[in-house]
């Protein structure tokens, strides 16, 4: 399985693997705020735990497709399917690497581009401990998402429908950690690492039997 | 005899056959005399007025569109386990039918929201859930469309319907964090002393049943299209050789 993970985070760091590609667009996003909402800092700061969020799972699942849409469309996911590793095991290191090439980077720049939305000093901590526990979430749903539609020609925009609402808890709690006044993120927090663990643990699996559903 | 001989789809469609205009009579009788009695035999409430009356198409519509999905998702369950080709039909049938109910649970809420709450829409947990019920309703619908293979739809929705079935309810609890409500409690309830008068909870209770009736008689309708438009493109892959 670390292979497999390793392949995939060169592949993405490669030419061509988008892996910074979604980071551009979290930063035109979180660059368009003040261009939509105006330059008011204090509106700024209010609203930019929230923004940081939307703006991570917006990126998120821009690049969701590619989990496994290059590796099905040259026979690798078949190869990968007969291997002794069990799908879901396929799946697990799949979705990790993207995890370590999308949603661990999205964290780090949160900081820099939280300093853009006049993000209050004492959320910094808070943003980023939330991001980490939230973006194994984000990358887990996604690929559920991303084996459900991998055999769908021009799938992107349905692979996003099917994946936003599945994001919901995700975001709520996420944002509610952050959120300027919140009175104990801690609860927010654990709950949201539940929810990330939750995801690592039974995603793999249902995710494996959609795969498996479409190699058939 | 038992259930599972159903599962036939030529069973299926004579026993439905059979039913239909049973069960269609039945809902339009229940739904017509609970629709009538609560609009025109019951009294104004003291502080709403006339527009409590819109309770008696809210509340039912509310339920069915949940049930909906609870119906898919056993439905899936079953195509899942046993490869029923009738249950994921019938599941497939049932997303538009729910959609539909929680349109007009949103829309009678919205309604009635206007007079009672000042606003047409608010941000609160129950009406936030339903808007985001009626977001799984859609992807479920749109990856059926999506892909031409019947047997991979109804694999690929069931497994969807499965995930977003535990979704869905995260998300329902999940909202309780993120906003107070402005929604009253559950109209109805066996174990708690405060639901509403009596004068109301016969015509509503006759009305939920109306609604139920009508939810399966649509479900059995469309369900019998979609087996007919199986059959059809069977003929026509047959035709074409």
């Amino acid at each position: 399985m670390i292979p497999i993970i390793l392949r995939d985070v060169q592949l993405a760091l490669r030419s061509g693997g988008g892996f910074g590609l979604t980071l551009a667009f979290f930063l035109v996003l979180v660059m368009f705020v003040p261009f939509g909402i105006g330059a008011n800092l204090e509106l700024l700061a209010r609203i930019a735990p929230g923004m940081l969020w939307i703006g991570a799972l917006l990126s998120c699942i821009l690049s969701l497709d590619r989990i496994f849409q290059l590796d099905w469309e040259d026979g690798t996911l078949e190869a990968l399917a007969t291997s002794p590793i069990p799908l879901s095991g396929i799946v697990l290191s799949k979705a990790t690497a993207h995890w370590i090439t999308t949603g661990l980077p999205l964290t780090m720049i949160s900081l820099p581009l939280g300093y853009l939305l006049n993000l209050p000093p004492a959320q910094y901590g808070l943003v980023l401990l939330s991001l980490l526990c939230g973006t194994p979430a984000l990358s887990f749903i996604g690929a559920f998402g991303a084996a459900l539609t991998v055999g769908v020609k021009r799938g992107g925009l349905l692979l996003s429908l099917l994946v936003m609402p599945l994001y919901i808890p995700t975001l709520i709690l996420g944002a509610q950690s952050v959120a300027v006044g919140t009175a104990e993120p801690g609860i927010m927090l654990a709950l949201l690492a539940a929810l990330s663990l939750c995801c690592v643990v039974f995603i793999p699996a249902v995710s494996a039997l959609a795969l498996r559903a479409n190699l058939r | 005899m038992s259930l599972w001989e159903y599962a036939n789809p030529a069973k299926f469609m004579a026993l439905s056959t059979r039913v239909l205009p049973a069960l269609a009579c039945a809902s339009a009788v229940l739904l017509l005399s609970g629709l009538i009695w609560g609009f025109f035999f019951t009294p104004d409430d003291y502080k709403q007025g006339s527009t409590v009356k819109i309770i008696f198409l809210h509340v039912p519509t509310a339920l069915m569109a949940i049930n909906a999905w609870l119906m898919m998702l056993v439905a899936s369950l079953i195509w899942l386990v046993r490869r029923h080709h009738v249950s994921a039909l019938a599941a497939k049938a049932a997303a538009p039918i729910g959609i539909t109910m929680t349109l007009i649970a949103l829309a009678t809420g919205a309604i009635w929201g206007k007079p009672m709450w000042g606003t047409y829409w608010a941000w609160d947990p129950r009406l936030t859930s339903f808007m985001i019920l009626l977001v799984f309703y859609l992807g479920y619908m749109a990856l059926w469309r999506a892909i031409e293979d019947t047997d991979l739809a109804a694999d690929l929705t069931s497994i969807l319907c499965m995930v977003g079935s535990v979704f869905a309810l995260l998300s329902r609890y999940a909202v309780n964090f993120w906003s107070q409500g402005l929604h009253q409690g559950a109209s109805l309830s066996l174990d708690k002393e405060q639901h509403v008068d009596n004068a109301f909870y016969f015509p509503l209770v006759i009305c939920m049943l109306g609604m139920g009736l009508l939810f399966i008689t649509l479900v059995l309708i469309r369900t019998r299209t979609e087996i007919r438009l199986r059959r059809l493109s069977a003929l026509q892959k047959r035709t074409s050789q």
